[in-house]
């Protein structure tokens, strides 16, 4: 069977390798889980249990429940100043993962470029790809605690992009935007006519200030689709639940494609969505404030060790500068001899390349070990 | 060193969760040094904030013999005789696990533990019931312990992530 060029043009995540060897090895602690350590909070998960025993498991609307498609409009509104309408700006999909193809398939035209800001997450340029669209990658540094800046993206030929993808808090290096740090790049953005997919999944992991969303900045509204879900915040990973805010013309265009590839939703998280809205915002609190805990914990053993590590303020992932600067060599050792595993940087773009990402997703008592282990493999 | 009411609350925050934390551990959760961790918590310890450190223990995998009760107890006061006078005399015996005075049907709640039925049954029979203000009892048996001070005592779930994912 002949295979599609656009995926033939898409490599295996580099992720999987490392994956493989980790699963081999003995006696590892991992620090490269990309999602939460904690169960989904008990309310939620009973919710859910009791939507089955009542018999909701047939399809939803296409845009989701009306109920939390109000719940969500209602939080996001209240917390993030952001302002959609439940029933023309709302759409419930099957995680942000399918939000995220979603806005490239409604935005992206065969040929258009797509800006993606890297390090990123390694989802998005397969995305674009999968779309039609050609990658452009938008450097971002240690220098600038890894914002992306005006320079960087008018460097890279961002001016004759269609689309920029934004994800902040960021997935791998933990780095946030300020709105002040955001104006720049919303200015560019309105001079140039590129829209904006912002992956803010890691939204609510936001640590010593407020998280700002480049779609309340002047004149990004109109040209920006955000991007959240409950697998972060709520750890509701395998309930596969995310949604996306956007005008209405983007939200209509991406639920026609979400219409016919996926109908609704899966109900059962939708009802575990609903109830997490309700009653679960002390559980997210809880949860930030284990994981800010852990964070200030990771950093300050990563500087006992004379190890750079830029203060990551958002998800839960540190992102420290691997000694002799090839992260694959030092990852691999570093699970081989010490036990410890952690993902190579530059599996997230060339960016990443001389950095580890530590993710602190991870129990206190594993943590410690980690870094212990990390400490003595250093020595 | 002065401590603040901020670094007060975060300090007990923290051992309020796990009082084991290392004063090193303290600190590096904090934005505050080592000095400043100790010198916080000598202040909750000496100014009676802090009553004692505890571990949270499963009594069905110790094979302890200690048998707990719960007591409802309902009084009667008098121009004498307040809750706290009666409270003070149960508190005394070192039977009595926690005392609480509480809303509804009756008004103290005792938690009693004694190394055998025999001696609870006893305990609340001889001690607690003959006081002359207490005028009613009733005692429930614990018969096994699913969750206390916010441990839960089941088997936990086993973490089934993938080790490495995006």
């Amino acid at each position: 069977m002949k295979i599609a060029d656009r995926v033939e043009r898409v490599p295996p995540s580099g992720i999987r390798r490392f994956f493989e060897l980790a699963t081999e090895a003995e006696d590892v602690i991992s620090l490269g889980v990309g999602e939460p350590d904690f169960a989904t909070p008990w309310s939620a998960r009973e919710a859910a249990i009791a939507s089955l025993e009542r018999g909701r498991t047939s399809y939803t609307s296409n845009r989701g429940l009306p109920e939390l498609r109000d719940a969500i409009a209602r939080r996001e509104r209240e917390k993030r100043d952001l302002s959609y309408d439940p029933d023309e700006e709302t759409l419930v999909t099957a995680g942000a993962s399918e939000a995220i193809d979603l806005a490239f398939r409604a935005l992206v035209d065969p040929g258009d470029r797509v800006a993606i800001a890297q390090p990123s997450y390694v989802c998005y340029p397969p995305g674009a790809i999968f779309a039609g669209g050609e990658v452009l990658d938008v450097p971002t540094r240690a220098a600038e605690d890894f914002t992306l800046t005006y320079e960087a993206l008018e460097a890279s030929g961002g001016a004759d992009a269609a689309v920029l993808v934004l994800c902040y808090p960021n997935n791998p290096t933990g780095a946030t935007m300020s709105e002040s740090e955001l104006a720049p790049i919303a200015e560019f953005c309105r001079e140039h006519d590129l829209a904006v997919i912002s992956d803010e999944i890691y939204a609510d992991l936001t640590y010593d200030r407020e998280h700002a969303s480049i779609a309340t900045l002047p004149g990004m509204r109109e040209r920006t689709i955000v991007i959240n879900g409950f697998s972060k915040a709520y750890a509701m990973t395998g309930l596969r639940l995310g949604y996306a805010l956007a005008p209405p013309e983007a939200s209509a265009a991406m639920t026609r494609v979400h219409q016919y590839a996926m109908l609704s939703a899966p109900t059962t998280a939708q009802h575990a969505a609903i109830d997490a809205l309700r009653n679960c915002e002390e559980d997210v609190r809880e949860m930030r404030a284990q994981y800010d805990r852990r964070r200030q914990f990771v950093l300050a053993r990563f500087a006992e060790m004379g190890i750079e590590c830029f203060e990551a303020t958002g998800a839960f992932y540190v992102f420290p500068e691997v000694p002799g600067g090839d992260s694959e060599t030092f990852a691999e050792a570093l699970l081989e001899e010490a036990g410890v595993a952690a993902v190579p940087g530059s599996v997230f773009g060339e960016g990443g390349a001389g950095h580890l990402r530590v993710s602190y997703a991870t129990g206190l008592a594993d943590l410690r070990e980690a870094l212990d282990r990390i400490e003595a493999f250093l020595d | 060193m002065p401590v603040n009411e901020r670094e007060r609350e975060e300090v007990l925050e923290l051992l309020g969760e796990n009082a084991r934390y290392s004063i090193a551990d303290l600190a590096r959760f904090t934005d505050l040094s080592e000095e400043e961790i100790e010198a916080a918590i000598e202040e909750l310890e000496d100014s009676g904030a802090i009553r004692g450190y505890q571990a949270i223990v499963d009594p069905s995998r110790v094979g302890t013999e200690q048998v707990r009760a719960r007591v409802e107890l309902n009084v009667t006061l008098d121009r004498e005789t307040g809750y706290e006078d009666i409270a003070r005399r149960l508190a005394g015996f070192s039977e009595v696990q926690s005392l609480r005075l509480v809303s509804g049907d009756y008004d103290f709640a005792l938690d009693i533990e004694a190394d055998s039925m025999d001696r609870v049954s006893r305990f609340v029979s001889e001690k607690v019931a003959r006081l002359p203000e207490i005028t009613q009892t009733v005692t429930h048996y614990v018969m096994d312990t699913y969750k206390d001070r916010g441990i839960e005592m089941g088997e936990g779930s086993d973490d089934d992530r993938l080790s490495v994912s995006p």
